[in-house]
């Protein structure tokens, strides 16, 4: 059992359905087969995410479905069968970590291994603080240690236990993009020998980009979407996922006409007589669609710009600059109001002011359909 | 001094068997999902309201050698309750259960879940739970309950007199002894008693208070702070 390598898929369908007085009922209705490695499990809050991982781990007993990792069922409402928490050989990596305050990282991390020996229970810790590099700090207690030190001595503790899935529910939050990068390495070369299907939910879409992964879509309790992260999250579908996935500007528009031969067609964005191009989508003339567009990708101009390969110019105005961070966040009223992400020395080149006149251009391809 | 060694003597046997009865009471407290907990609760805190006459009142009749409790002790050690340290002991347990209780329910309901759910994750059952996660996280709470239902114990009055009489060296206790003193007009030795105990108590709250100000977050006690 101690070097068993556990490649066997995690597969459910779970079915949870909570009923509130007032509220109207949340019902998570999911169908997923996890393989081995990371799988990433994106959706906005509420989307069912950490219910989902609740179930899997046994926290929370499913209304119907079944849970299995390869053969072994943990859950199945048929035949009632719901192994506890305790022997399903799931971790489970909370946001909040769950480091025991009173514990040291050695023994918090020895603490799923009572059932050994003293000696291989010192050799195995030993192991896995080394894997996470964080064995100079066995004798500290979580509370003296910073804040990607205790995630990786929540890792740690859960995987030295040697489960056969892991879940993780936003444990790298907080965390600068460096630093998450270096722990998600380490754990990837953990489990590249062991190669357990690992669950990692998040609702950062830079957090899907670093990781790279397969991604599932949750929304409002269903997968919407599976994939690569570029396949599922740059063509939004769903509003919801539009504004999870960092779509900034969702317009509406209705469809002008279609011009198949340039795989684009022309719509009209609603309250403005201008006009857009966009990629073709499945769509006649005078259909209602949504356009989404993110922040970043569109250029302003203070001046007509020509000779662009750009096809989509508006003339608009500025209503307002904000700093957020090292960059600036224009409202532009072109009609619709345009949000727009810019950097503070473009603001200061091209000196916007709130109220200056400027060009909005759109490159057909970031403008993408949401059905 | 007989009197106070009493006093002591009961107020260590009430602690201890409180806090054997207290922890499982207090755990299953804190984690049952039962629906009508709310009426455990309520009787377990009885004693905080309640007249200590009424509480001794009842326990006198249960004990007597006609009430229930009463019959199955004469049945099983050949004599009665009533005017017994033993009686006094029990009786003194029931009045002071809230007092270990509470304090040990509120810091339980303090740990954080997730630190639970975290235990039962790694294959941790409910007393291996109990034992390396909620008890140590717990302490403060655990002194608390030790400490208020020893100094309860110690200055409790009405339940003795109604339970326990007045018998020198088997249940007249300190604050029983200071009332005699005042009774018969002896003031001096009134006074002496009660210093000590004025001075226990002082002590005693100090360390509740001293214990809830290290660790920084309040656990139960009965008198509202700051």
């Amino acid at each position: 059992m101690a070097c068993e390598v556990s490649t066997a898929p995690l597969s459910l369908r779970v079915l949870v359905e909570r009923r509130a007085a007032i509220a109207p009922c949340f019902v998570l209705d999911v169908s997923l087969v996890i393989p081995s490695g990371i799988t990433i499990l994106f959706g906005a809050s509420g989307a069912g995410k950490s219910t989902l991982l609740d179930c899997i781990a046994g926290l929370l007993q499913p209304d119907a479905g079944h849970i299995k990792t390869g053969d072994d069922t943990l859950f199945d409402s048929v035949s009632r069968v719901n192994v506890p928490p305790q022997r399903r050989r799931t971790a489970y990596v909370f946001q909040s970590l769950a480091l025991f305050p009173h514990l040291t990282v050695e023994e918090n991390v020895a603490y799923g291994l009572p059932h050994l020996p003293a000696e291989q229970r010192v050799e195995r810790t030993a192991e896995i603080l080394q894997a996470f590099r964080v064995e100079n700090l066995r004798a500290r207690k979580p509370g003296e240690i910073s804040g990607g030190e205790k995630q990786r001595v929540a890792l740690a503790r859960s995987l030295v236990t040697l489960p056969r899935v892991l879940l993780l529910d936003e444990p790298l939050t907080g965390l600068d993009a460096e630093l998450k990068a270096l722990i998600v390495d380490d754990l990837r070369a953990w489990n590249s020998a062991r190669k357990i299907p690992i669950l990692y939910v998040t609702h950062t879409r830079d957090e899907v980009d670093a990781l790279g992964e397969r991604v599932v879509v949750l929304d409002r309790g269903c997968v919407v979407s599976e994939g690569l992260p570029h396949e599922v999250l740059d063509a939004p579908r769903r509003k919801k996922l539009a504004q999870a996935a960092g779509f900034e500007n969702l317009l509406e528009a209705t469809v002008v006409e279609l011009r198949e031969s340039d795989g684009v067609m022309r719509v009209r964005v609603a309250n403005t007589a201008g006009e857009i191009e966009v990629p073709l989508g499945y769509a006649t003339p005078n259909d209602s669609i949504q356009v989404a567009i993110r922040a970043g990708d569109i250029l302003l101009a203070t001046q007509h710009p020509a000779g662009l390969s750009a096809r989509n110019i508006l003339a608009g105005r500025i209503v307002s600059l904000k700093q957020r961070g090292t960059m600036v966040v224009a409202l532009v009223e072109a009609g619709a109001i345009f949000t727009v992400h810019l950097t503070p020395g473009a603001v200061r080149s091209l000196e916007l002011t709130a109220g200056k006149p400027v060009w909005i251009v759109l490159k057909t391809h970031s403008c993408h359909l949401v059905s | 001094m007989e009197a106070l060694l009493l006093s002591i003597r009961l107020a260590v046997c009430v602690s201890a068997i409180l806090l054997v009865i207290g922890l499982p009471l207090a755990y299953w407290l804190a984690y049952s999902r039962w629906r009508g907990k709310f009426l455990v609760e309520s009787v377990v805190a009885l004693p905080l309201v309640l007249p200590p006459t009424v509480l001794g009142f009842y326990v006198l009749v249960a004990m007597g050698t006609r009430g229930p409790l009463g019959k199955l002790w004469q049945a099983a050690f050949g004599h009665g309750l009533a005017f017994t340290f033993t009686g006094l002991v029990i009786a003194s347990v029931l009045y002071s259960l809230p007092f270990t209780v509470q304090p040990l329910l509120a810091s339980f309901e303090s740990v954080d879940r997730k630190l639970l759910d975290a235990s039962a994750i790694l294959g941790a059952g409910a007393l291996r739970t109990f034992r390396r996660v909620i008890l140590p996280l717990s302490v403060p709470g655990v002194i608390t309950a030790l400490v208020l239902s020893f100094a309860h114990t110690l200055g409790e009055f009405g339940v003795v007199l109604m339970v326990g009489g007045n018998l020198a060296g088997v249940t007249r206790t300190v604050s029983i002894d200071i009332y005699d003193h005042v009774q018969s007009l002896n003031y001096a030795a009134a006074n002496r008693m009660a210093l000590i105990l004025l001075a226990f108590s002082f002590v005693v709250l100090s360390i509740v208070y001293g214990v809830n100000r290290r660790i920084g977050r309040r656990v139960w006690s009965p008198w509202p702070a700051r």
